[in-house]
């Protein structure tokens, strides 16, 4: 398990393993945002954390049909079924190395970005707690999409379309926790409601992901 | 322990390719597979190492024990040959990769990425990959392609020393490995088409 979770992270930060390429992509949409909308601070301001919200959901959504459509191709998934490790084991490590590769990333680039977007002073601690509780579960049903199209040539946009109504929940609760929390409301609430959600895919989901996988290899 | 298959129906797509197939594989012997392309050689493989389930029959003293190799290696190419082995090594809890590395001569070639390979190193590599998981049931897809006739040499040198140390083989393989082995001509097990009610994977969904 260990020696998956080091292989994944070097591939990642070696040459082509697209480490950094969400964090990018987070940062432009968050930087386009003002062109888009105009810089009117008070506006701004109060579409600050949903825009950082879906911003980190589109970058991390970028980067899932990497996540097992390169193990599929060169025959490392065949390989990994026959293992003494269980397949739910294996994708939940692979999640837990995307995540740390994408997930964390975003988590500690949106505080940066929330100066850009004049985000209030009193939200910058539940963004970043929403979003450390959040990706996870954005990784892990990730997972789930990416088993579901492996095997499918070009299947990047239909594992988007799995995946992001899949994603709803985790939006709502992550964007309402930031949000009220830039309110200067109470976001106990929806923080645990996002934390029970991520708690639940990350119990559940691997058992979904390898049983798709399993079929999807034959 | 024996590899004993028993009666077995299999099917690639949904249709029936073999039936009726049945053989024993004792300890410290190799099989070869024989057949016509599209045979079934390689969903038969592929149901040996669990990788699709059978229509119908019985497999025993698989599953944890075989090692699968097949067209695809299963290398990084932004490792190191010494690191791809190394991964394999201890995703199967073994950690001797020196011995893979000698018998197919890949020690020159340790530090070299893997995408920096040519195709018959690249082989090489998935072959030495079979020698650090440590099962005694290799089932080997073609695994000669590509090889010069030293690393054929080598090929046969290595499974040589793995049937004798108590391991065996079963091998689709159309070259000849330069010693006996037993040979199953598949075609004889071909399945009848009469055979594809009930045999739709969507039968499952």
């Amino acid at each position: 398990m260990t020696a998956l979770l080091a292989r994944d992270l070097r591939l990642a930060f070696r040459a082509g393993g697209g480490f950094g390429l969400a964090l990018a992509f987070f940062l432009i949409v968050v930087v386009l945002v003002p062109f888009s909308v105009g810089p009117e601070s008070s506006l701004l301001a109060a579409i600050a954390p949903g825009v950082l919200w879906l911003g980190a959901l589109l970058a991390c959504l970028l980067s899932l049909d990497r996540l097992l459509a390169l193990d599929f191709e060169d025959g490392t998934l065949d390989l990994l079924v026959g293992a003494p490790i269980p397949l739910e084991g294996a994708l939940s490590v692979k999640a837990l190395a995307h995540w740390l590769t994408t997930g964390l990333p975003l988590v500690l680039a949106a505080p940066v970005l929330g100066v850009l977007l004049n985000l209030p002073l009193a939200g910058f601690g539940w963004l970043t707690a929403s979003l450390l509780a959040g990706t996870p579960a954005l990784s892990v049903i990730g997972t789930f999409g990416a088993a579901l199209t492996v095997g499918i040539k070009r299947g990047g946009l239909l594992l988007s379309l799995l995946v992001l109504p899949l994603y709803v929940p985790t939006l709502i609760f992550g964007a309402e926790t930031a949000r009220r929390g830039a309110m200067g409301m109470e976001a106990t609430t929806p923080l645990a409601m996002l934390t029970g959600i991520t708690l639940a895919t990350v119990a559940l989901m691997p058992f979904a992901s390898a049983a798709v996988l399993r079929m999807g290899l034959r | 322990m024996e590899l004993r298959v028993d009666n077995l129906t299999i099917a690639r797509g949904g249709v029936p390719v073999l039936a009726g197939v049945h053989f024993v594989l004792p300890a410290g012997r190799a099989l070869v597979l024989r057949g016509p392309n599209g045979a079934g050689k390689t969903t038969l493989l592929r149901t040996l190492a669990g990788l699709q389930p059978a229509l119908s029959g019985q497999i025993s003293g698989a599953g944890e024990r075989i090692a699968y190799a097949a067209h695809a290696d299963g290398l990084k190419a932004m490792l190191s040959v010494t690191e791809n082995l190394q991964f394999w090594a201890e995703i199967f809890g073994t950690r001797e990769t020196d011995a893979a590395l000698d018998a197919y001569a890949l020690r020159p070639l340790a530090e070299r990425m893997a995408g920096t390979l040519s195709a018959g190193q690249k082989r090489r590599l998935g072959l030495a990959r079979l020698l650090v998981t440590g099962r005694p049931v290799w089932v080997l897809d073609e695994p000669t392609v590509s090889l010069d006739t030293a690393a054929v040499a080598q090929f046969a040198a290595a499974l040589q020393t793995h049937l004798a140390a108590g391991g065996s083989a079963v091998i689709a393989t159309h070259i000849d490995l330069g010693f006996k082995a037993a040979t199953l001509d598949i075609a004889s097990f071909r399945a009848a088409s009469t055979l594809l009610a009930g045999a739709s994977d969507e039968a499952f969904l």
